[in-house]
Order: C-alpha cells, then structure tokens, then sequence
C-alpha cells in the first residue's frame, strides 16, 4: 500500500481537534492552530501532499475569531487537492497562527504578504516584514474595516512629501467601485458606477 | 541639365560665413531635437514605449531614441504606467536628479489619473509630485500618441524663452 492509497479521512482519526469542512469541491478540514504544524507535516509526509499552492488570510468580520488562514495543499502523485483552514489565534493585540515555511519554504512571500494585507502574526517567520506596501504603513488593506479608496497618511519619505506637498490619500470612487452587472444584456454589460447619483463633478447627495 | 536654384540657397559669397537668426530659435531647435528619454517604465505602457523605440515606429526619427538609464543625461521623463505610493517617492527622486533644463511625459491613463486603481496603493495622477507638460490618454496608449506627445512637448520647447531662463538661472 502507497500513500497515494492511504484515505484522507485518517487525518481526522488522527488528529482529535480536526473537523471536516463544508466544501464544494474537493475535501476540506479546519484544524486548530494548536494542531496546524503537526497535521500540515502528516498530510506532507504520510499522504503525499507535498506542494503548498496557496496560503491566504480571511478576514471574517464581525465574527469571533476574525481571522482565519486557508491552506491549499496538491499531491503531485495523488493528482488529489486539499484545502485547510485554521483560525488565528487572538491572545494577544495582533491575530497569529504558527508559520509553515520550515514545512514548505514557499510559503515564505505568502505568509508576509498575508502579514502585510491583513496584519496576522506568522509565529516563527524568519523575515516577517511587508511585502506590498512600504515598511511603516500603518494600515492592513485588506481588513473588512479598510476603505477600497484607502486612508489618508504620509508617503513612505518624509523629504518628498514636503517637497511635494503630497501625501498618500483617499482615491476619489465616484459611486465606485465600476462592476459590470451580471444580469442584463451583452450590450448593457459595460462597467458602471452602483450609485451614478453622483460624480467628480456633483456632489454625492446626503442620505 | 537642371540646376539647383541658387538665389534662394544660402549664398556664402554674399553673406559671408554668418547666419543671422535668434538665440532663442537655436537653443530651442538644439534642445527639442535631441530629447533623449529617461524611461520611467512601470507598467503596460512601458511594453508600447518598448514598441515605439523599435523599428516599426522608430522613435529615432524625432532624435529621442537615446534612453538614458541614468537621470544625469536624460532630458524628458516618460512616465510610462501605474505609480503606486510606494514607487513615487523613487520617481520623485529621479526627477530631481535629471538635470536642468527637463520635462515631463506622463503616459497614459494611470500616470494621468491613476486611471483605473481607484485604490489605496495608487497615486492618482503622476502630476501630484511632478510638473506634467504632456499628458497622453490611452490605456495604454498606441506608439504613434506616444510620438505625437513627442511632437506637441517639441513644439512646447520651441516656444519656451530659453535665453531669459538661462540668465534667470
């Protein structure tokens, strides 16, 4: 018997913290972080999943705990996908989870950049710095309570904004963001404003 | 046989080895027809800038083919893509290196306008952090607008008073 034949649920017999996920492809598991590394490294070793190919944050809002992190794991022999999900935990200020890239180095750039988008602590990254934005934005993007257009703060360099006069700001939406509606026809597809009520040029009228 | 109509060519038997015009009229030819780039490239314009200095457009012919990789030699600066907020500082700095006497070419929609990334990443307009004297539509923009802006900042210069400016310096 090959590892290819060994069933996915063992992880699950294995590990008592891990449930199975509600998927609508290929099988899923929330793990807790306490178990994560560990049912990582046997789904690495003893199943054959050997490639990470994505690492992802979540941010779930205003649910408890916020933040989670998706895992999708391929074997290359068993041609087979996993996905696995574990919740940050949040002690501290910050939510954190335990780094993979000792499990697989590839995860290094996922894992600073879900550090740099959504601010989760990655315990035992080497090199947890940003990787998008500029060392020393005081923001994390892609947090549910970000704006798209941004906030206002000052530009990376302090000579060039002074010089300058510019800082970094809010983007103009204009009733943005442009989506094309799904419904209507080929014609009418093309990109527009949800709310055109108002504009660069008209002011947007109070609710 | 034809020959050459001579009284309407410069004549050096009658006026000797003198050309009479303005200084202004030759500094500005000198310098509008010598642009050499500083190819600020950072995004899908910089692909049709690439285009445009081949050999099917040639940006030659307008005497700006020579793209300086260094801002110490280079005259106009074409902002060719998407400047994030974390890039404008470095093409801020850039362009204080350039020397005197410089103009800018912002290259399409997102060094215009930010174009489309309404977004916290991206400075909405290159004109924000630099004195613009083009700007080009298109996203990106095809090589020929690229050449007409070229064209329009040549004419720009031939109007400018560079003789004044020189002594103001």
């Amino acid at each position: 018997m090959t590892q290819n034949d060994i069933s996915l649920s063992t992880v699950v017999e294995k590990f008592p913290g891990v449930t199975e996920r509600s998927s609508l492809d290929y099988k899923a598991f929330n793990v807790p972080a306490s178990e994560l590394l560990a049912a990582l490294q046997f789904l690495r070793d003893e199943l054959g999943f050997d490639m990470l190919v994505d690492l992802s944050g979540i941010d779930w809002d205003k649910e408890t705990p916020r933040f989670s992190v998706a895992y999708h794991l391929y074997g290359t022999d068993r041609h087979e996908y996993v996905r696995v999900v574990s919740d940050c935990s949040e002690e501290s200020e910050e939510p954190s989870i335990p780094s993979v890239m000792h499990l697989w180095p590839g995860a290094n750039w996922h894992e600073r950049e879900a550090f740099d988008m959504f601010g989760i602590r990655f315990e035992g990254h080497e090199d947890l710095r940003r990787i998008l934005m500029w060392d020393g934005y005081p923001y994390y993007p892609l947090r549910k309570d970000f704006p798209l257009a941004g906030m206002e703060t000052d530009l990376s360099d302090a000579e060039i904004q002074e010089e300058t006069g510019t800082k970094v700001q809010a983007a103009p939406m204009a009733g943005g963001p442009f989506v094309a509606p799904q419904e209507s026809h080929m014609g009418a597809r093309e990109p527009r404003a949800r709310d055109e009520s108002w504009n660069e040029g008209k002011e947007k009228p109070s609710a | 046989m034809v020959s050459p109509n001579q009284e309407f060519a410069y004549n050096s038997k009658i006026e000797g080895e003198v050309i009479v015009t303005k200084a202004d009229a030759v500094i500005n030819w000198i310098r509008s027809s010598s642009m050499w780039p500083m190819p600020m490239g950072l995004a899908c314009s910089a692909i049709e800038l690439m285009a445009t200095g081949a050999a099917r457009f040639d940006i030659s012919r307008f005497g700006a083919e020579v793209m300086r990789f260094s801002p110490r030699q280079a005259d106009v600066m074409i902002v060719a893509g998407t400047v994030t907020y974390k890039m404008a500082p470095a093409v801020r700095r850039i362009y204080d290196q350039m020397a005197e006497p410089k103009w800018v070419i912002a290259m399409g929609a997102c060094a215009s306008s930010g174009g489309m990334y309404r977004s916290y990443a991206t400075l909405q307009g290159v004109d924000r952090i630099l004195p613009v004297d083009v700007y080009i539509s298109g996203c990106p923009p095809r090589p020929e607008a690229l050449l007409d802006a070229l064209l329009k900042l040549q004419a720009k210069i031939k109007t400018e008073s560079s003789v004044k400016n020189l002594l103001k310096a």
